[in-house]
């Protein structure tokens, strides 16, 4: 009941004022929206940067390196195994890059419930014949349809279909680069050379164009089964296993979890790429504090304001006090404008936020390196607009405290005696 | 005939810029329905006293009983809800919100109260307009009224909980001859017909005058 008067008192008040209501309200609108765009904008930018590499990337890859062997023989021995063994000349133990028991641990990987898929990858070094030219460039063995779904490989496709690896043998998809060098389109055959020497020719049905130019210049798909067939090795023959879990941030974990299980290597996606993940952070805290740098801004406009209100309310707040308001009615209505010219601003600043966002949405960015890309990147996340009004409340009820603080503390007496 | 407001060896000090003693161990009390004025030279403390009495001034020695309960002197939220519900005021001068209407002016200390719904708070509010004759104002926004019937709606709004007491400071200082009579009886005919209690502040001789009680001041003490 009591709150209630109090509310209306404080429209009263507000309408009586209404220009400079409209006035403070502009200030958080026009903060809430630029907020909203600033981090909208942001946030798709950072996810379109991280897409060019994270989507793509395994959370975990499970592969053999080339290293030394840690178990070398002097260990096995008895006699030596509680000294400290120094080994001179000692050579890396690289002539096996297949993953041992390939089948058995991917049936085992796919069990797992933290894994939302795996992709098998087999990475062949090979030369391109283009007449007397020969450019080096490796080839990937992969299941399109897996690839696809787990890592996005159709989005980089720009001429051709992915699934045409499957369906056509011996097929493959070249880089737009290397397309480009050897003069081929689609339908054409290409020549390509082993290491071990043997030559195979191989149907172009597609190109694709990653963002990132170098790969474009050296990369090229063909089938698990076609890979396996230029190398000349049985069908288990698998060089790494991609997989992509449900939760990124478990991916160190698991990564060691498997490293200890199936005795290879494995790599985490945060080590792996590391740099990205500071960069996006840096830009969110970028926006993020510009973005609350304006509406602290419009807090103080409203402080202004509602300071000035006082003054000029005086005998208003008097009366009220001398006919049995107390200082925490008259503050509690103080804090009403306050909040109301928040909510209002902020609520109109929300709504034109996603207006500026969605205009954004529909300009042109067209890139050579992006051809999935047609207009500037935007990222909707509702979890903006919540920190947007959120943030616009806090402030303009802190802007409204200090003055409404002061009002509650003015003497009737002083006022009414003044005269 | 009961008290209504009892006043115990008041004492007032102003500290700045110098220490004066400006109320001097006042006594005294008022009956119900009795009409007082208080009078005296300005600078003599009246205005000072009335707000020690309306509990707005709470620095001051000795006590002060508002129907015969004791009122402490830092309790701010149960001051303002004595001065809400036992306590009109009609000031110099008018005082009214200018955001509303006279009709809300009137209701608003009676909404404050919360003793009637705001449909009786409103009847009442209309009632106290028709007392005082000016019904026809009620829709009329505050700063569209001339001064005297701007004090009367004070006096509306100073009835509108039928508080214990009404104080008044020098309510028709402001006002010409003719408005200061209509105040005048007014005041006379709500101290005749509700038995209301009055206490005037007035430097008018010959307002004093007609009232029943006239308790005058002189350098912060009463002359017998």
């Amino acid at each position: 009941m009591s709150n209630k008067l109090l509310i209306s008192i404080a429209k009263a008040l507000l309408l009586a004022r209404w220009r400079q209501t409209l006035v403070a309200a502009f200030g958080v609108t026009f903060s809430i929206t630029m907020f909203i765009t600033l981090l909208s904008f942001m946030s798709g930018l950072n996810d379109l940067l991280d897409g060019l590499i994270l989507n793509r990337t395994a959370h975990v890859r499970i592969y053999n390196d080339i290293k030394p062997n840690a178990d070398q023989p002097i260990n096995k021995n008895v006699q030596y195994a509680k000294g400290h063994n120094f080994i001179g000349s000692i050579k890396s133990d690289g002539n096996r890059m297949a993953i041992y028991n390939s089948v058995a641990i991917m049936n085992a990987i796919q069990k797992d419930t933290r894994v939302l898929g795996l992709s098998p990858k087999i990475t062949a070094q090979v030369f391109f014949n283009d007449g007397s030219v020969d450019i080096t460039g490796s080839i990937f063995g992969i299941n399109p349809t897996e690839e696809t779904k787990l890592f996005h490989f159709d989005e980089y496709i720009t001429t051709g279909n992915s699934a045409d690896l499957t369906k056509i043998n011996n097929s493959i998809i070249l880089g737009k680069g290397l397309a480009d060098k050897l003069l081929v389109q689609i339908g054409d055959i290409v020549q390509i050379t082993t290491s071990k020497g043997d030559r195979f020719p191989l149907k172009v049905v597609g190109t694709f164009q990653s963002g990132i130019k170098d790969f474009d210049n050296v990369q090229s798909y063909a089938s698990l089964n076609t890979v396996q067939k230029i190398l000349s090795v049985p069908n288990d023959y698998i060089t790494s296993i991609q997989v992509k879990l449900n939760d990124i941030r478990q991916a160190p974990a698991v990564a060691k979890e498997y490293q200890q299980l199936y005795q290879t290597d494995a790599e985490d996606i945060q080590t792996a790429n590391s740099q990205f993940e500071t960069g996006s952070s840096i830009r969110t805290l970028i926006s993020y504090s510009v973005g609350v740098t304006l509406l602290i801004v419009a807090g103080f406009g409203i402080y202004n304001i509602l300071n000035m209100m006082i003054f000029e309310k005086m005998d208003s707040i008097a009366i009220l006090k001398a006919t049995g308001f107390s200082g925490t009615d008259v503050k509690k209505i103080f804090i009403y404008i306050a909040v109301s010219i928040g909510v209002f601003g902020g609520l109109i600043g929300l709504l034109l936020g996603f207006g500026l966002s969605a205009l954004i949405d529909q300009i042109p960015f067209n890139t050579v390196s992006l051809p999935t890309i047609q207009t500037y990147p935007i990222n909707y996340n509702p979890k903006f607009y919540m920190i947007g009004i959120v943030f616009s409340f806090i402030t303009t009820y802190f802007a409204g405290w200090f003055p409404a603080r002061k009002a509650s503390k003015i003497d009737p007496v002083v006022i009414i005696r003044g005269k | 005939m009961s008290t209504i407001l009892e006043a115990k060896n008041i004492n007032k000090f102003f500290h700045d810029p110098i220490r004066i003693q400006v109320l001097e161990n006042l006594s005294f009390s008022i009956n119900k329905g009795e009409f007082v004025s208080l009078t005296g030279k300005s600078g003599c403390g009246k205005s000072t006293l009335l707000y020690v009495l309306s509990t707005m001034d709470t620095d001051y020695d000795g006590s002060l009983l508002i129907d015969g309960e004791e009122m402490p002197k830092s309790n701010e939220p149960f001051l303002a809800k004595i001065r809400n519900e036992k306590i009109g005021f009609v000031f110099q001068f008018h005082y009214l919100l200018n955001e509303f209407n006279v009709l809300e002016n009137v209701m608003l200390p009676g909404l404050k109260l919360g003793k009637y719904s705001s449909a009786e708070v409103k009847h009442r509010a209309m009632e106290k307009l028709k007392i005082l004759g000016i019904e026809h104002l009620a829709y009329k926004q505050a700063n569209r009224i001339s001064g005297g019937e701007k004090q009367r709606v004070a006096i509306a709004r100073a009835l509108i909980n039928d508080p214990h007491i009404i104080m008044g400071d020098e309510p028709t200082g402001n006002l010409d001859k003719k408005n200061s009579d209509l105040v005048f009886d007014m005041f006379k005919q709500l101290c005749e017909t509700l038995n209301q209690t009055l206490l005037i502040v007035t430097h008018d001789p010959s307002f004093a005058a007609r009232t029943h009680r006239i308790i005058q001041m002189e350098d912060g003490k009463i002359i017998p």
